[in-house]
C-alpha cells in the first residue's frame, strides 16, 4: 500500500500542476505515448549506442586524417569544416556512408512492429473503440518515430560539430552549417523512407518477424544485390567504346545511372556527396566540352541544392508513396480482436 | 440505487447486413434495445455476434442497413458513437510494459480528460473493480481474471451510456465468472447503463440478462426474456412436475431394488387422476407429466398414499433447453 502511494507521489513530481490540468488532443496523447515507448525500448537504446559509436569512429578517423587533407592551394579551403563528415583513410567509412548503411536499419527497427504488435497484443481493437479517428493510430506511430529519428540525428550531428569545433578550433561558416543542416534533413528523409516501408509491412504482415525480415531483405537487396545486378546488365549491353557513336555511349551511361538510381540508397549517397563535398558539380556523365574551361572550385549551396533536387524529390516521393500505401491498407484493415 | 427507466430506444439495428464475399455474416438484422436494459446476444461461434458489435461501433462498414446508437448512425459518425459506448473486445489486451493504472490513464486521456482527472477516475475505478493492490503492477503480470476486471474499468472510464461486452467471461474460472457477472450487474444498475453482452455460455447469460437474442448463422431467430421464449417454444409441451418421494419401509427393499412395491400403487393412483399422462420413478424422484398445473392435487395424493413428500417442483425450461430446441428446429427445417 505504501508503495502504491509512493507511486503517486512520484507521478505528482513528474508533472507540474499546469501540465496535469491540460487537455490534449487524442493524437498528441498518442504521439507522447509512442515516443516514450520508443525511447524506453531496448532496441532504441542499442541503436542509439550504435549510432554514437559510428559518430565517434568517423570523427576520430576524420580528425586523424585532417592534417593530411590540408593542401596549400585548395580552392575549397574555406570549406574545411565539412571534411569532418567526409574524410576517411579507408579503415572506416566516413560518416555519410555509414549513415547510408545504418539509416535503413534504424528506420526498419522503429517501424516493423508498429501495427502488428498492437494486433498481437490485442490492444488494437481496444484503442480503435475509443473516440479517435482510425488514422490517428498510424499517424501517431509515424510522427512519433519521425520525432525520435530527428532528435537523435540532430543531437548526434550537432555534437559532432561541437566536438569538431573544440578539437580543430575552426568554427563552420554559415554555408557549411547550412550544408550540414541540409544533410541532416536529407538523412531524416532517407530514414523516414525505410520507416514507412517497414510500417507498410507491419500493416500487411501479422507476424512482426515476417515484417522485419521482409524489410531487411529489401534493404540488403538494394545495398548489395541490386548493384551486382546493375553491373551484370551494364556489362551485357555495353556498346563498343571504339565503334559506337558518342550519343549511344551517353545514352548507355544514362541508362545505367538511371537504373542504379532506383535504389534509395544510391539517391541518398548522390545527394549527400553533393551536399557535403561542394566541389561535386554533376551527378551524371559530363562531356569534355562541358568540363573544358571550368575553374575548379566549390559550388555555392544553392547550386549544390539544385543538383540534388531530383534526388530529393525522388526520396520524398518514395517516402510519401510508402506512407500512402500503409495508410490505405490500414484504413481498409478489418479490426478484429482475434 | 437509481430507478431504471426503460423507455428510450438506445440501440437500433435496421435491416443490418454484412457480407464477406459470398458469406453473409449478419443477415437483415432488426433489433431494438432500450435504455438500461441488459441484453444478451447468444449464439455459437461465427454466428455474427462480433460482426454486429463491430458494425455498431463503426469499426466495420455494413453492406446495407443501419446501426443507430442513441439515434446516431455508427457508420457515418463513429467517433460520436464511440464517445458514448464502452467496448470490451473478447480476449482484450493491454500494453504489457505499462502498469494497470497507466493503461487506464492513457485511455482516459484519449477520451479528452486531463492527466489529473484521468488519474483520479482511474484510481476510483481500480478500487471499484478490486484492483487497487495491483494498480502499480505491469499488466503483463496480471492474471486472466485481473485483465478482465481491468477491461471493465477500461470500458467504464469514459463514463459511457452503453457498454458492450464481447464474450466477457471467456477464460475465467467459475468463481471469477460469478464475481465478474455480479460486478457487471451491480455497476450497470448503479450507473443506469445499457449493457449488450455476447456469449455462448448460456447459463451465465441467463443469470444476468433481462432479454436475450438468439443468433444463428447471421440471423436473429428469437428474442425476448427467458420466460417468454420458453412459453412460446414449449407451449404444446406437457407440464412436468418433479416430486422427491420417500416411501417408508419399501425404500431399502433388497428384493426389488429401485422399484419398491409401493411405487406401483402410487403410480396407479396418480395415473388415475384426470390430466396426468405419464409417471416415471427413479431413485426417489418421481416425474409426472400432466396437462395443467396439478401440483396441489399431486401433493395431496402422494401424502394420502402414506409416502413422505420431500420436494415438489415444476420443471422450468432454461436457456439450455430453449437453445437446444431452436437448433433442433433449425436442423429439421
Amino acid at each position: 500500500m505504501t508503495k502504491f502511494f509512493q507511486f503517486f507521489g512520484d507521478l505528482k513530481e513528474k508533472y507540474t500542476a499546469g501540465e496535469r490540468e491540460k487537455v490534449y488532443s487524442p493524437l498528441r496523447v498518442m504521439v507522447f505515448k509512442e515516443v516514450s515507448d520508443q525511447v524506453r525500448s531496448w532496441r532504441f537504446i542499442i541503436l542509439g549506442a550504435l549510432m554514437v559509436l559510428t559518430c565517434m569512429g568517423s570523427l576520430y578517423t576524420a580528425l586523424t586524417n585532417l592534417a593530411k587533407a590540408v593542401k596549400p592551394h585548395d580552392p575549397a579551403s574555406h570549406l574545411f569544416f565539412l571534411k569532418l563528415f567526409t574524410l576517411s583513410d579507408g579503415t572506416l567509412p566516413p560518416f555519410h556512408v555509414f549513415v547510408t548503411f545504418l539509416g535503413p536499419l534504424i528506420g526498419i527497427s522503429l517501424g516493423f512492429d508498429a501495427i502488428n504488435a498492437e494486433q498481437n497484443n490485442r490492444t488494437l481493437s481496444r484503442i480503435m473503440a475509443q473516440p479517435v479517428h482510425r488514422d490517428y493510430l498510424i499517424n501517431a506511430k509515424f510522427i512519433a518515430a519521425l520525432i525520435v529519428i530527428s532528435v537523435m540525428f540532430f543531437a548526434l550531428n550537432l555534437l559532432v560539430v561541437g566536438a569538431g569545433m573544440i578539437i580543430i578550433g575552426i568554427p563552420p561558416t554559415l554555408g557549411e552549417f547550412l550544408r550540414i543542416l541540409s544533410f541532416l534533413i536529407l538523412t531524416i528523409l532517407y530514414v523516414a523512407f525505410w520507416l514507412n516501408l517497414s510500417i507498410l509491412f507491419s500493416v500487411k504482415f501479422r507476424q512482426a518477424a515476417t515484417s522485419a525480415l521482409t524489410s531487411i531483405a529489401i534493404w540488403i537487396f538494394f545495398s548489395v544485390f541490386y548493384q551486382i545486378i546493375i553491373k551484370l546488365i551494364a556489362k551485357a549491353i555495353i556498346p563498343s567504346p571504339y565503334s559506337a557513336p558518342p550519343g549511344l555511349i551517353i545514352k548507355y551511361q544514362k541508362l545505367v545511372l538511371g537504373l542504379s538510381r532506383l535504389a534509395p540508397g544510391h539517391l541518398f549517397r548522390d545527394a549527400t556527396t553533393t551536399l557535403l563535398v561542394p566541389s561535386v558539380r554533376s551527378l551524371g556523365p559530363l562531356t569534355m566540352r562541358q568540363v573544358y574551361g571550368t575553374i575548379p572550385g566549390p559550388l555555392p549551396l544553392g547550386q549544390s541544392l539544385l543538383i540534388v533536387w531530383p534526388q530529393l524529390t525522388g526520396l520524398i516521393a518514395a517516402t510519401v508513396l510508402c506512407f500512402a500505401f500503409s495508410y490505405l491498407s490500414f484504413m481498409r484493415k478489418e479490426i478484429r480482436s482475434s | 440505487m437509481k430507478e431504471r427507466i426503460i423507455s428510450e430506444n438506445i440501440i437500433e439495428f435496421v435491416e443490418l447486413t454484412k457480407q464477406y464475399g459470398t458469406l453473409t455474416a449478419v443477415d437483415h438484422l432488426n433489433l431494438t434495445i432500450t435504455r438500461g436494459e441488459i441484453f444478451g446476444l447468444l449464439g455459437p461461434n461465427g454466428a455474427g455476434k462480433s460482426t454486429t458489435i463491430l458494425m455498431m461501433l463503426g469499426l466495420t462498414e455494413p453492406t446495407s442497413g443501419r446501426a443507430l446508437v442513441g439515434g446516431i448512425n455508427a457508420t457515418v459518425f463513429p467517433v460520436e458513437v464511440k464517445r458514448r459506448v464502452g467496448y470490451l473486445p473478447d480476449n482484450v489486451g493491454f500494453y504489457q510494459d505499462m502498469t494497470g493504472l497507466e493503461n487506464l490513464v492513457y485511455i482516459a486521456r484519449l477520451n479528452r480528460l486531463s492527466h489529473r482527472e484521468a488519474t483520479e477516475r482511474a484510481v476510483g475505478l481500480l478500487d471499484r473493480v478490486g484492483l487497487t493492490e495491483a494498480a502499480g503492477k505491469k499488466t503483463g503480470k496480471y492474471s486472466r481474471g485481473m485483465i478482465q476486471r481491468l477491461g471493465l474499468a477500461d470500458v467504464l472510464i469514459k463514463n459511457p451510456d452503453i457498454i458492450v461486452l464481447d464474450e466477457p467471461t471467456l477464460g475465467i474460472d467459475p468463481r471469477g465468472i460469478r464475481e465478474f457477472l455480479d460486478l457487471i450487474v451491480r455497476l450497470s444498475r448503479e450507473e443506469n447503463l445499457t449493457v449488450l453482452l455476447s456469449s455462448h455460455h448460456l447459463q451465465q447469460v441467463q443469470q444476468v440478462c433481462d432479454r436475450v437474442g438468439i443468433f444463428v448463422s447471421g440471423k436473429l431467430i428469437a428474442k425476448g426474456d427467458v420466460a417468454t421464449l420458453s412459453a412460446k417454444l414449449f407451449s404444446g409441451e406437457p407440464y412436468i412436475i418433479e416430486a422427491g418421494v420417500h416411501l417408508t419401509g419399501d425404500a431399502d427393499d433388497p428384493a426389488s431394488p429401485g422399484q419398491p412395491a409401493a411405487v406401483g400403487g402410487l403410480r396407479d393412483t396418480l395415473l388415475r387422476m384426470e390430466g396426468v399422462s405419464a409417471v416415471s420413478y427413479r431413485g426417489g424422484h418421481m416425474k409426472i407429466s400432466c396437462a395443467g398445473d396439478l401440483s396441489a392435487e399431486i401433493a395431496r395424493a402422494i401424502v394420502a398414499s402414506g409416502a413422505a413428500l420431500n420436494t415438489l417442483s415444476k420443471k422450468e425450461y432454461g436457456l439450455d433447453d430453449i437453445y437446444r430446441r431452436y437448433f433442433e428446429k433449425q436442423e429439421a427445417s
